[in-house]
């Protein structure tokens, strides 16, 4: 799942658009170059390309819809989740979309349930697959639909532990060699206001960044009470979001999204952090194991810090927002503000766009060209600087890129299947847990 | 009526309440006014019975309670017993909980409540009604223009000239591209403050451009309302921060719109929240004559969208 990524400001009336644009649009992207050769049968032509959905919760179902509305001939045909109702909901959902009229094309023997229906999707024919189930499946999932040939869009984070970031960052190279697209749901890469901000940045316009501040502070998520027929592999993934095997506490569930805007302006990854976290709200029976507030400090190579904070408490101070500090001015990156010392700020006025329909549309612009694309590595490094500031906040150590990258601390169920045991919750305690 | 402060029993918050007497005015803006929008004609007498109405905007201090649970969570801390208005106010449907800060870090305290659909501004006044005992909704469109113009008949409630704007209201001029606390700026004749400018306000009513033609008939109109049937487009009156001065006018008319939540990435899109209406708040009034609980329960049901 993810969430509105700063809207702030998102739709500016078409009159505003027209007088206060000040600035070319940049167009969002992360195309690295085109292949030598294209394996694309769709290269040029407007063949239809053949969605498979797997994970129909809220932001699979969202991610189909703004596939399905990329540019040339596109249907969803098949899906895949863990339970039935799900699937079930996430269809008529998208029956219901005006704009999807005509291409959705998901007969009964290509919806598939349980924990083997990804690779049933994978399997039905399918030239791309949405990967949008909980976070903890994901590089599962990706080493699969790369194994079988797919293009993937994936959802962040891209992994919840160390074993699942490397196993991202082999099937990224596996799908270099077989040319295949892999994008990543960090959508704030395709939003024009985050492209112009962070390129005034990188260009210089305010010096070299000295630190930087990032939030993700808000009141928290949904809780889904335990009903009496589920067992717990159930009860747990229907509660994904409080189970570290499926979630990686929110640190690495939505605060990546800011951690990653910052290792964006820098082009680097943070060699070390220390941190502080813990529980002081999120106590009950339904609140599985992970914390509600962490704080960390997060060192890159040059010395430069980034201060980063999420919490899920109510009636907080609240903010999702980025910030840096720069040696001639600062800039709320968030707000598309640069305010130079002692001279006007600028501020970002162009065109806005819907970041959620760009990054699909830039995947599968680079699908039909036969360009390569991936996304695999940047989403797995930032994937890995969340789960090292998880590492600090439980284990209360310093913890380097390299002990955070190498560790053998895997938090996948031995078995999955609705009658395993999952991993059995557990509260990190600061100096005592062993997180790496 | 006098005016009162509204205590939310439980909590420390309270918000204030100005009477606003009932009469007779013209509702809508003549031909040659500036700016004038063709939704807002014919002119045409209206009849509007008394009123209280909130003399700010809600703000996130009161609406959050409803929000986040706060009254209850407060109650547990203290291990309090529930009281019987707290009870029914308990069944009240409350919000899923948003992905994002929804007031996108512009300000909490006293600073106005935004980004709610109106089902999530109706379900709060049926919130608020039933843990104050006090009956409160939403002005219809007719209460609310006749409330800003307090008896003027000008394009603003302090005259014609929009240059006088700073005085009374934060827009896209004045405003730094954020909301600001409720009530800094001056009060109209009635004493109620921002009902030009710092968040647009939602009214009961679905928005029909036609719908002064329908009611310009014959004579004066009798409480006016157009219930709502379906979720868009509902009006929002006042203009906010981010508008021109001429969508502050008394007489401008804006319609919600599906684009109002394009940023929520998941399917189906909350009912509650619009990501992208960053200028749209609220506030609340309470009839004299509290309606018959058949007219209560239509203007909560009227249009609204289902989970």
């Amino acid at each position: 799942m993810t969430q509105p990524a700063n809207p702030s400001r998102l739709v500016i009336p078409s009159r505003r658009e027209f007088l206060r644009s000040s600035s070319a649009i940049v167009i969002g992207g992360a195309v690295a170059g085109t292949l030598s050769v294209s394996r694309s049968a769709h290269a040029g032509g407007d063949d239809a390309i053949r969605v498979g959905l797997v994970g129909c919760g809220g932001r699979g179902t969202g991610a189909a819809s703004q596939a399905l509305q990329t540019e040339g001939n596109v249907r969803l045909v098949a899906m895949g989740d863990a339970f039935a109702d799900n699937l079930a909901h996430s269809l008529a959902t998208l029956e219901k979309e005006e704009p999807l009229k005509g291409k959705l094309d998901v007969p009964e023997d290509r919806r598939f349930v349980g924990f083997d229906a990804f690779q049933n999707v994978i399997d039905s024919g399918v030239d791309v697959v949405i990967l949008a189930t909980p976070p903890g499946f994901r590089p599962q999932h990706l080493a699969a639909a790369i194994e079988a040939g797919k293009h993937v869009f994936c959802e962040k984070p891209v992994a919840v532990d160390a074993p699942g970031v490397r196993s991202v960052l082999a099937t990224a190279q596996k799908a270099k060699e077989k040319n295949l697209a892999i994008g990543v749901g960090l959508q704030r890469h395709h939003q024009n206001e985050y492209l112009e901000t962070i390129k005034r940045l990188q260009d210089g316009e305010i010096g070299d960044m000295v630190a930087a501040r990032v939030y993700w502070n808000g009141a928290g998520v949904w809780v889904r009470d335990r009903q009496p027929q589920q067992t717990e592999m159930e009860y747990q993934m229907r509660n994904w979001y409080y189970f570290n095997w499926l979630c990686g506490d929110h640190i690495v569930e939505q605060h990546i999204h800011n951690l990653d805007v910052i290792n964006w302006l820098k082009g680097a990854y943070p060699t070390r952090c220390q941190g502080m976290g813990g529980r002081e709200v999120r106590k009950g029976p339904n609140n599985g194991e992970i914390f509600d507030h962490h704080a960390v400090e997060y060192e890159y190579a040059d010395g430069t810090r980034m201060f980063s904070y999420c919490r899920h408490i109510p009636g907080c101070w609240s903010s999702v927002t980025e910030h840096v500090h720069c040696t001639k001015g600062t800039a709320d990156i968030s707000g598309g503000k640069i305010e130079p010392h002692g001279e006007k700020a600028w501020r970002y006025r162009g065109p806005n766009n819907n970041p959620y329909q760009t990054e699909h549309d830039d995947l599968f612009a680079a699908i039909r060209q036969g360009k390569a694309y991936s996304e695999a590595e940047l989403g797995a490094y930032s994937t890995l600087t969340s789960i090292m500031g998880r590492m600090a906040t439980y284990s209360g150590k310093m913890i380097t890129w390299e002990q955070a990258l190498n560790s053998e601390l895997s938090l996948a169920p031995k078995e999955f299947s609705f009658e395993a045991t999952p991993p059995v919750p557990s509260v990190a305690v600061p100096g005592q847990t062993q997180a790496v | 009526m006098k005016p009162y402060t509204q205590e939310i029993a439980g909590t420390p918050v309270k918000f204030d309440l100005v009477p606003i007497p009932g009469g007779r005015f013209v509702m809508g803006s003549p031909p040659d006014e500036a700016g004038r929008g063709d939704d807002e004609g014919p002119q045409h007498e209206v009849e509007v019975a008394p009123f209280w109405m909130g003399k700010c905007e809600v703000t996130w201090d009161e609406y959050e309670i409803w929000m986040f649970n706060l009254d209850i969570q407060r109650r547990e801390i203290q291990k309090l017993e529930p009281t019987e208005l707290d009870k029914v106010a308990d069944a009240v449907t409350r919000p899923t909980k948003p992905y994002t800060d929804m007031s996108f870090g512009m300000g909490k305290e006293k600073f106005p409540a935004i980004c709610m659909t109106q089902l999530a501004a109706k379900t709060y006044c049926q919130w608020l009604s039933a843990k104050t005992g006090h009956y409160y909704r939403l002005p219809t469109e007719a209460e609310w223009e006749y409330a800003c113009r307090a008896g003027t008949t000008t394009p603003y409630s302090f005259g014609e000239d929009a240059a006088a704007l700073d005085e009374y209201a934060w827009s896209f001029e004045n405003s730094d591209d954020t909301y600001h606390e409720v009530g800094g700026k001056k009060p109209n004749p009635w004493g109620l403050y921002d009902m030009h400018g710092n968040v647009a306000e939602w009214c009961l009513d679905q928005y029909d451009p036609q719908f002064y033609a329908k009611s310009a008939q014959d004579g004066a109109s009798v409480a006016p309302f157009l219930a709502p049937t379906r979720p868009y487009p509902h009006v929002a009156r006042g203009g906010s921060w981010y508008d021109d001065p001429e969508m502050l006018r008394s007489a401008a008319r804006r319609a919600s719109d599906k684009t109002w939540k394009v940023q929520d990435p998941q399917l189906p899109q909350s009912i509650w929240y619009f990501t992208d209406a960053q200028f749209v708040g609220f506030r609340v009034v309470r009839p004299l004559v509290e309606p018959s609980e058949e007219q209560k329960a239509a203007y909560m049901a009227a249009g609204t969208e289902k989970e």
